[in-house]
């Protein structure tokens, strides 16, 4: 079976990120997947019985101080070294800043082609097929590489399940300082420890608000009732711009794509570029007080009224039932 | 200072936008085409850049259609001194990595010290050809930027990453990529409308340019349509909506 790499992304404070399971199941559906880690510190023990557990057979583990010091370029080094060394049938990265900025530049070293934004992958007797969700899911697409290299950015939360653990094997490899000119990176800033919080990517129920919420104090709602359901937090583009809430809540065109089990929209209009990042969950609920709102289009359940009476009496509603 | 903002007619986001189920391709005919929102942001900050400082060039570059110099005209009336049109027939349906490495030989071929782009499209939503850009012309890629503070030999900006953000640096020349977090884009004025048409546009073809040949591309396989959604229940508020959500909620098993 072809090797298959997969550019793992690890914190700046050595956290396996959370892509890491997905990336290695896609990489497990098309070949047996190498992890391809870059990090300032040889890989603990941990992080190695985790990967393997994850499904990673081997791990190449590329080690250079320049790794939380560089910006990218240490990892475009990582993955055309393991690239040449493997001589693997797709590189894998996640669909994040980091993954495609190495995809974008390893194509160009390679000589290879980016399928970005993949949501499945299947191998069609040693073909690399991935597939991809337009405009909002309103469009399934399936595309390969003909000639070269294909590399492919995988959407986080996209792919679901585990591939099987395996026992990794690792190289250690360490890095030469990169030649090619780089931003230097000065400084990270975390975000505020969040709550406990499903993460909105994966959630299986979403709440989200927007500007019928009218403040960042009432924007608390969402959460109230997000808590009560077990839910992520997401928002509208509008909700973001008011400052009611981070911009790594925004679901639609320009922000994240969500296919919950749930997704209940508070006073949101629901613009065509908002519903692009939702549409496809599996059940929408909307609450706007417009009764011409163009979310209800696509709602499964709405009411036209209030949020501010209609959600207080939801949440104790919810908390009957589920006592 | 030169700055080269890279800039794409994309369909209406506002408007419902098709695939050419045949090919996949975007069906350009389907509704209005204009100039991507992320783009004009990126235009916004260098327009700013230029307002501080008199001496800075804007150049708009595009690569596309006939119409897609519209997208250049909206730009030069927004306040970009001028335009360069890579228009070629054999770029039609062109993928990432060709896209790139034309628009590479353009901006050599053009010169620069700063370019600037938005970090996605939102027709093709790929996000790589910034960073394919940087790679064929060897130079630093600060992108997905919420801010930037460019000066005579460097620029320093936040990035947004995973759980966080990074500042981040480099020298000049380099290339930069703009988030939605970038100010809004200025309209274009009275005066900038009429001065637009006459400041110059450089039309480029494939044979003007030295671009390097790629044996790999990407191909569609298939393109499907999905049903669009259909509007199930929808309640006005009399005081018992919220419990018969409750309970349509606990009967679908999503509480
Ligand atoms: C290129 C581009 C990309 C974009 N990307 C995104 C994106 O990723 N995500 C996104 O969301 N948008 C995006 N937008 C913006 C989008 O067009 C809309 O402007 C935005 O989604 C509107 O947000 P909203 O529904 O919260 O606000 P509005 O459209 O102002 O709607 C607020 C709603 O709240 C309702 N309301 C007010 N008060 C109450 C109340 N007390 N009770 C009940 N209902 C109430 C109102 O009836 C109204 O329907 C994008 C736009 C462009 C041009």
């Amino acid at each position: 079976m072809s090797d298959v790499l997969a550019l793992i992304e690890i914190s700046h404070r050595g956290e396996i990120a959370a892509s890491a399971r997905g990336l290695l199941a896609a990489a497990a559906r098309l070949g047996s997947p190498v992890a391809v880690v870059v990090s300032s510190e040889p890989l603990a023990d941990d992080d190695v019985a985790r990967l393997g557990e994850l499904g990673a057979a081997r791990i190449y583990s590329a080690v250079t101080a320049a790794a939380s010091t560089v910006l990218v370029a240490p990892a475009v080094d990582a993955l055309s070294a393991a690239a040449e060394a493997y001589e693997p049938a797709a590189v894998l990265t996640t669909n994040t800043a980091d993954g495609r900025e190495a995809a974008a530049r390893l194509a160009v070293r390679t000589g290879g082609s980016v399928l970005a934004d993949v949501v499945q992958v299947r191998n069609d007797n040693g073909t690399v097929v991935a597939q991809h969700s337009v405009f909002g899911g309103a469009y399934t697409v399936e595309s390969t590489v003909d000639g070269g290299l294909p590399i492919l950015t995988i959407r986080q939360g996209a792919i679901e399940g585990q591939a099987p653990a395996a026992t990794a094997d690792v190289s250690t490899a360490s890095l030469e300082a990169p030649t090619a000119a780089a931003a230097v990176i000065e400084r990270f800033n975390d975000d505020p420890m969040v709550s406990a919080r499903p993460e909105l990517r994966s959630a299986a129920t979403v709440v989200s608000g927007g500007r019928g919420l009218g403040s960042s104090e009432n924007f608390v709602l969402v959460e109230q009732l997000a808590d009560v359901l077990g839910a992520a937090i997401g928002a509208s583009r509008a909700a973001v711009d008011a400052g009611y809430v981070a911009q790594t809540a925004q679901v639609g065109q320009t922000g994240v794509s969500v296919s919950p089990q749930l997704y209940i929209a508070l006073g949101i209009s629901g613009a065509i570029q908002h519903r692009a990042g939702m549409q496809t969950a599996k059940t929408i609920v909307a609450i706007n007080k417009d009764e011409d709102a163009p979310i209800f289009d696509v709602a499964d359940f709405g009411i036209v009224g209030d949020i501010f009476t209609v959600v207080p009496k939801l949440i104790e509603a919810v908390k009957a039932r589920s006592n | 200072m030169k700055i080269v903002v890279l800039v794409k007619q994309v369909p209406d986001t506002a408007e419902e936008r098709k695939l050419e189920l045949a090919t996949g391709q975007l069906d350009r005919e389907a509704g209005d085409n204009v100039i991507d929102e992320i783009n004009e942001r990126a235009l916004e900050s260098a327009l700013r850049i230029k307002d501080a400082n008199k001496g800075t060039e804007v150049v708009a570059m595009t690569m596309g259609p006939d119409d897609a110099a519209q997208a250049l005209r909206k730009a030069l009336s927004m306040g970009a001194d001028s335009g360069v049109h890579i228009l070629d027939d054999s770029l039609n349906g062109a993928d990432t990595h060709r896209t790139a490495a034309t628009l590479a030989a353009a901006l050599r071929a053009t010169g620069f010290d700063v370019v600037l782009a938005g970090n996605e499209s939102t027709d093709g939503r790929a996000g790589v050809v910034p960073a394919m850009v940087a790679e064929y012309l060897r130079l630093p890629l600060l992108g997905s930027l919420i801010s930037a503070d460019v000066t005579d030999d460097a620029v320093r900006g936040v990035r947004q990453g995973e759980g966080g953000t990074l500042n981040v640096h480099a020298g000049l020349p380099a290339i930069l990529t703009v988030t939605e977090r970038f100010p809004e884009a200025r309209f274009p004025n009275f005066k900038g409308i009429l001065t637009a048409k006459r400041k110059p546009v450089t039309t480029l073809s494939v044979a003007e340019l030295d671009i390097p040949a790629s044996r790999s591309r990407t191909v569609v396989v298939s393109t499907a349509e999905r049903a669009p959604r259909a509007a199930g229940r929808k309640l006005i508020d009399d005081g018992s909506a919220a419990s018969e959500l409750a309970e349509f909620l606990v009967a679908n098993r999503l509480v």
